[in-house]
């Protein structure tokens, strides 16, 4: 074991850095970008906790890990007790530890933050996941009563998945309907193989299989069965399927042949391998001048894919500015780090194409930021008479979704808001309709991973509750 | 889900394939498609229900060897299972009882106008049906539509078979003959259907296309198969693929088409060549 080290001591040291692919070389491959911790960058990393109690942390996290105790594990060398503690209340540890915000959620209220340096809580997270993973650590499961009780879960992303494990630990019969052909929703088809290997995503899936639970995929909710058939069926529904439908700006040139949806150019690259073509038969194009609409994550994981698949030149083109990009500083980072042009206070008004329908260049108008709107954000406006033509041959728009009415449509009596999403209780996540549940961005808008996680917690409680008082959709 | 029950050869690089599909078959209905995968590594493909027997659970779909994934489906056998296979997609025909309608049938396109002209039949249309292909041994499903359909019109361009020309030449002289109709259905290679359009612009008839825009998922969520329909961008998975082909945008829905055209050959090319020394 680790020696434990005085408080002050420990206060001295600075948080460890996680080692990352150079820059130059990454743009020429899909493999990770942060190579991860070793076991001496961890434990050194963990002995910096102070193990405060109660911990700030903890109320930092949706997904509710119990952050002392794993980190504690991690200074005793204990890396598989790590992990099983994690486990606890988190089914994604791996990919948590890679995709969350922490900086925003439980690293934002670790009492070193005061001083800019809280303890790098993902990093060690992802440390334990990565190590119970390479050594096959099987999780002891408590033996648990099956219960006589069939849930139905809509959409294998992050939400389903945590609502599933979570139902499933406490006895429940889980199905998971998904439509595509691979269960893992975003994880899958949306966040790209240099932050989320699919190696990963498809452990921590079979770990939530090997629960019990139940995939079926090929299957669309809504066309294929309706929720209200699924009614018939199971005795509580949630419903997670995604905001799924990508966003347009409706400015003229949009259809042109070589402008993408980031839904369209991740999904090819991601899901589908495209990046692998002709190895794997589905297509994608790049063009050697490359803008990309928006500054949220998916806008950086759309840009950086662009330059990796061969793109000269890649810019992100944001009406606001860098302090109002919804991306994470750390995402942002990596973008400039590769040599990605950061384009802020600029608005596209138009694409430019040729007869055949190519891009031919894309006519921008330059912002200045004015007074806050209903977001706080200060509102940008157009300047007068500064347009310009950028030169590009590809536009990729990921300026975010909007709800797919298609589960919405088949469920009668659950309703949606002005803007399509379920209505929920934020605490229950219970939508209008007795037993269906519902969570992640189908009830709040594109959103995180960790968000949809947590409300797939949330939704596995109170389905318990709605089951174990003796209710259920299904007349009996 | 998904397993061959039925291969047919029913004309050079035509096949069509009955899938075990219970799921699917029951919800089908005309108009509709299915996407589906060959394998792991293989395409998401669209193709359009010819047909579907709830009974047996089953659904048909016919392919013409084009490209890669056409290919590589042509050399699945009967038992062979596909890797992915869904649907019902996309928005049923609107059938109803309108009275006299021309269903034109271009390619396989053939095989997509056979359940709408079946259901526009048992409706209670009188339903006049054209079907066309480059040469007599491509023309398919003949006997099959003469049963649902009140007439059966067949051209050929080579005219080794029906009326020599294309169906638009029939199209035409129906148009002129017949004075009362109220709806075309049109379904086969874009550029015929563009035709079709044209030929039915002055008659004020309105025309029905099923475009076979390029798609990933096929449920809403990639914007690959957008199209512009009377100036507004649609999803031809959620919001067609049936259109009114006189608001179709068809200039642009030609070039996304062939957006991928030469990676879709090349990658075509490199197939053959592989399969080429596999069975040298």
């Amino acid at each position: 074991m680790a020696e434990m080290i005085p408080k002050p001591e420990r206060m001295k040291r600075s948080p460890r850095q996680m080692p990352e692919q150079d820059p130059k070389k990454r743009i020429r491959n899909f493999d990770e970008v942060p190579l991860g911790y070793t076991a001496e960058d961890a434990i050194y990393e963990a002995q910096r906790c102070l193990q405060c109690d109660p911990p700030p942390c903890v109320s930092g996290c949706p997904a509710e890990v119990h952050v002392p105790q794993f980190i504690q594990k991690i200074v005793e060398e204990d890396f598989a007790g790590a992990c099983i503690e994690i486990l606890k209340t988190n089914s994604l540890p791996a990919m948590c530890g890679r995709v969350c915000p922490q900086e925003e959620q439980c690293q934002r209220v670790c009492v070193y933050n005061k001083k800019d340096k809280p303890i790098a809580i993902g990093r060690l997270e992802r440390f334990a996941a990565d190590w119970a993973r390479e050594h096959r650590v099987k999780e002891k499961l408590l033996e648990i009563r099956k219960k006589d009780k069939r849930v139905a879960v809509v959409g294998s992303g992050p939400a389903g998945l945590t609502c599933a494990a979570d139902l499933a630990k406490m006895g429940y019969d889980v199905t998971i309907f998904e439509a595509l052909h691979k269960p893992g929703g975003v994880l899958i088809y949306g966040i790209p193989e240099f932050r989320l290997p699919k190696k990963i995503v498809g452990h921590e899936i079979d770990k939530v299989k090997e629960l019990g639970v139940k995939v079926t995929t090929d299957l669309v909710v809504g066309i294929t069965k309706s929720v209200d058939e699924l009614v018939e069926e199971f005795d509580a529904i949630f419903l997670a399927n995604g905001a799924g439908a990508p966003q347009f700006m409706h400015i003229p040139g949009e259809n042109l042949n070589d402008v993408y949806s980031a839904n369209e150019f991740l999904t090819r690259s991601n899901l589908m391998k495209a990046y692998k073509f002709p190895e794997f038969d589905t297509p994608i194009k790049v063009g050697k001048k490359v803008a990309v609409i928006g500054a949220g994550n998916v806008a950086m994981d759309a840009a950086r894919t662009a330059l990796r698949l061969g793109a000269k030149e890649v810019y992100v083109v944001y009406r606001r500015t860098r302090k109002e990009a919804p991306a994470r500083v750390e995402e942002i980072a990596h973008a400039e780090e590769e040599g990605i042009r950061l384009d802020f206070l600029t608005l596209p008004v138009r694409i430019i194409g040729d007869d055949k329908g190519n891009v031919t260049g894309m006519e921008c108008i330059k912002m200045q930021l004015g007074e806050p709107d209903e977001s706080g954000r200060r509102k940008p406006l157009p300047v007068k008479g500064s347009n310009f033509v950028m030169q590009v041959d590809m536009v990729i728009n990921a300026i975010g979704t909007m709800a797919n009415p298609i589960v919405a449509r088949s469920a009668t009596g659950v309703q949606t808001n002005r803007w399509g999403y379920f209505t929920v209780d934020e605490e229950t996540r219970a939508t209008s309709r007795e037993g269906v549940f519902a969570g992640g961005d189908i009830t709040r808008g594109s959103a995180t991973v960790i968000s949809a996680i947590g409300d797939g917690k949330k939704a596995a409680r109170a389905i318990d509750c709605y089951l174990s008082s003796g209710s259920s959709l299904r007349k009996r | 889900m998904g397993r061959i029950i039925t291969k047919r050869k029913i004309a050079p690089e035509i096949i069509s394939l009955e899938i075990e599909a219970p799921a699917v078959a029951e919800k089908a209905k005309p108009g509709q498609f299915v996407i589906l995968m060959t394998d792991e590594r293989g395409e998401r493909i669209p193709l359009t229900i010819a047909d579907y027997d709830r009974q047996r659970g089953s659904v048909r779909v016919v392919s013409q060897v084009v490209g890669k994934t056409t290919a590589k489906l042509s050399r699945l056998n009967e038992g062979d299972e596909l890797f992915s296979f869904v649907g019902p997609l996309g928005k049923p025909s609107d059938i109803n009882r309108y009275g006299t309608i021309v269903v034109v049938g271009g390619g396989t396109g053939i095989a997509c106008i056979y359940p709408i002209a079946r259901e526009l039949k048992e409706a209670g249309n009188r339903v006049i049906t054209i079907i066309g292909a480059r040469t007599k041994e491509l023309v398919i499903m003949e006997e099959e539509l003469r049963k649902v359909s009140t007439e059966l019109l067949i051209s050929t361009d080579d005219g080794s078979y029906g009326k020599k020309g294309f169906v638009t030449d029939v199209l035409e002289e129906v148009l002129r003959k017949e004075k009362d109709v109220k709806k075309v259905w049109a379904i086969g290679p874009a550029p015929m259907m563009r035709a079709v359009c044209k030929a039915t612009k002055p008659y004020n008839v309105e025309t029905i296309v099923s475009l076979n825009a390029i798609m990933v998922d096929g449920t809403g969520m990639c914007g690959t198969c957008r199209v512009t329909v009377d100036g507004e961008t649609k999803f031809t998975c959620v919001d067609g693929p049936e259109f009114n082909g006189h608001l179709v945008d068809w200039a642009e829905f030609m070039n996304r088409l062939a957006r991928y055209g030469q990676l879709e050959k090349s990658s075509f090319e490199t197939y053959k060549r592989e399969r080429g020394k596999d069975n040298g």
